[in-house]
């Protein structure tokens, strides 16, 4: 299933906590060599961690990570701002409507509808939030996995070749988009949309309107 | 004056004010423009000196003040640190101190509405917007739908502010247009369409979208009109 945690929430999750970030050691450190900090235990993160992002992440049926995106909105601290302006065309991307998508991980073992999953969550994002663009941060590997789901970014700019090629990029909100990435995802729009009520309080919503 | 029209004024307004006396003013035309029953900005800077303006009365303020509020507010508790939109319902009212609370707000005429804005600012500062209103479900979410974008629009306006009157501000870096930026607007200003000016400056219309997307809200402009208006007369930009 789908989750939405702000990072002062995911201790309540330790399973899902732990593995998210054992996964993003395995992605970017070991298959991707980027040059990421990993702890004695293990795990990948970062100063943006530090900084209460929402996580979106895909959760297997064991309690363990599938998948994950981390998103920080503009107007604060964040990665393509402050490192990447280079990609950019030395544009530093600054509105409310407009928000960081960076560390978009999926576990080694996920299964293949895992990316166009968190895709969908990501659109679930926007929609309830009025988002209106992504900017983020991605490796070679995962322009053909969004391309394979439907959700090409506009690359804005690129560095580094093969697989060490990192490219900054942009999504939109499109609705034949969504539908797209719903059915690669086989997960029903009503479904996400559920998810996302439920991690912000769509169900408090219903019980007042059934005492009201 | 149309609507747009007005909230451009308003904005700009919202931009002139020199102090917090200012911000005041603004903020009551504002509530009064939307309608609502009360609009609050209030700015907590990452070394926790605060300040706000808004509608609540005196009487509100000074029992939350003194009975510090702040602690059992679930606005507060599920908005701090936060940056996501959130209509009151969603929050968590079912302690029995918040509902004590909410019953107590109403009673000071908050509204048993509310629609709030956290904003995170460049330097970890955290400020909250919010407008509260008494009216009925159907209403409030017709209402908050259709003003939603202004209303976050507004949010930052008065962020943007708070944080140019903050002492010890460090002048203008993040509001000032980059060359690709400043090139966009130009084309756009000279009656160029999307597609010509994107093509011109060899990005995709969808990039520039983002682009002019940014110089508007570094502008504090409404939309893309308004933003040229704005880089114009401040010489941003020659045509």
């Amino acid at each position: 299933m789908l989750r939405f945690i702000y990072g002062d929430e995911i201790d309540r999750f330790p399973k899902l906590k732990r593995s998210m970030f054992l996964d993003r050691a395995d992605q970017f450190k070991t298959r991707l060599g980027w040059d990421v900090t990993v702890d004695p235990t293990g795990e990948e993160r970062d100063a943006y961690d530090e900084m209460n992002p929402l996580y979106v992440l895909w959760e297997k049926p064991d309690g363990t990570h599938g998948g994950s995106m981390r998103l920080l909105p503009t107007t604060g601290p964040c990665m393509v701002n402050d490192h990447f302006l280079d990609l950019t065309n030395g544009v530093r991307i600054t509105s409310p409507f407009v928000w960081e998508c960076t560390r978009f991980c999926l576990a080694r073992d996920c299964e293949p509808k895992t990316a166009a999953a968190l895709m969908l969550g990501g659109g679930e994002v926007m929609a309830g939030f009025g988002v209106e663009h992504y900017v983020g941060v991605f490796d070679a590997r995962m322009v053909r996995i969004y391309r394979m789901i439907g959700a090409s970014p506009e690359i804005i700019g690129a560095q580094g070749e093969g697989r060490d090629r990192i490219s900054v990029g942009l999504w939109g909100f499109c609705e034949a988009a969504r539908r797209t990435v719903a059915e690669r995802a086989g997960i029903a729009p009503e479904t996400s949309r559920m998810w996302f009520e439920r991690a912000f309080g769509g169900e408090c919503r219903q019980t007042l309107a059934q005492t009201a | 004056m149309g609507k747009i029209e007005r909230r451009e004024t308003l904005l700009g307004e919202l931009e002139r004010a020199q102090g917090l006396e200012q911000l005041q003013s603004a903020i009551l035309d504002l509530r009064d423009h939307f309608r609502v029953d009360h609009m609050v900005y209030h700015w907590v800077s990452s070394d926790g000196e605060q300040f706000g303006c808004g509608t609540y009365s005196d009487a509100w303020v000074q029992r939350y003040v003194d009975q510090d509020y702040l602690r059992v507010d679930p606005v507060i508790i599920g908005c701090y640190q936060r940056f996501h939109p959130v209509d009151w319902k969603r929050l968590d009212w079912s302690s029995k101190a918040a509902r004590a609370f909410q019953a107590e707000a109403i009673s000071h005429g908050v509204g048993n509405q509310g629609f709030s804005v956290p904003i995170r600012g460049p330097v970890g500062q955290f400020a909250l917007f919010t407008v509260s209103h008494t009216c009925d479900d159907e209403e409030w979410a017709r209402f908050t739908e259709a003003n939603r974008r202004d209303l976050i629009l507004f949010a930052h306006g008065f962020n943007e502010r708070a944080l140019e009157l903050a002492p010890g501000r460090t002048p203008e870096q993040s509001r000032a247009l980059s060359p690709r930026e400043i090139d966009a607007m130009t084309l756009v200003a000279m009656g160029y369409s999307r597609a010509q000016v994107a093509e011109t400056l060899s990005i995709s219309e969808h990039t520039l979208r983002v682009y002019i997307e940014s110089a508007r809200s570094k502008l504090g402009a409404l939309n893309t009109t308004h933003a040229v208006a704005r880089a114009l007369s401040r010489g941003l930009i020659v045509v």
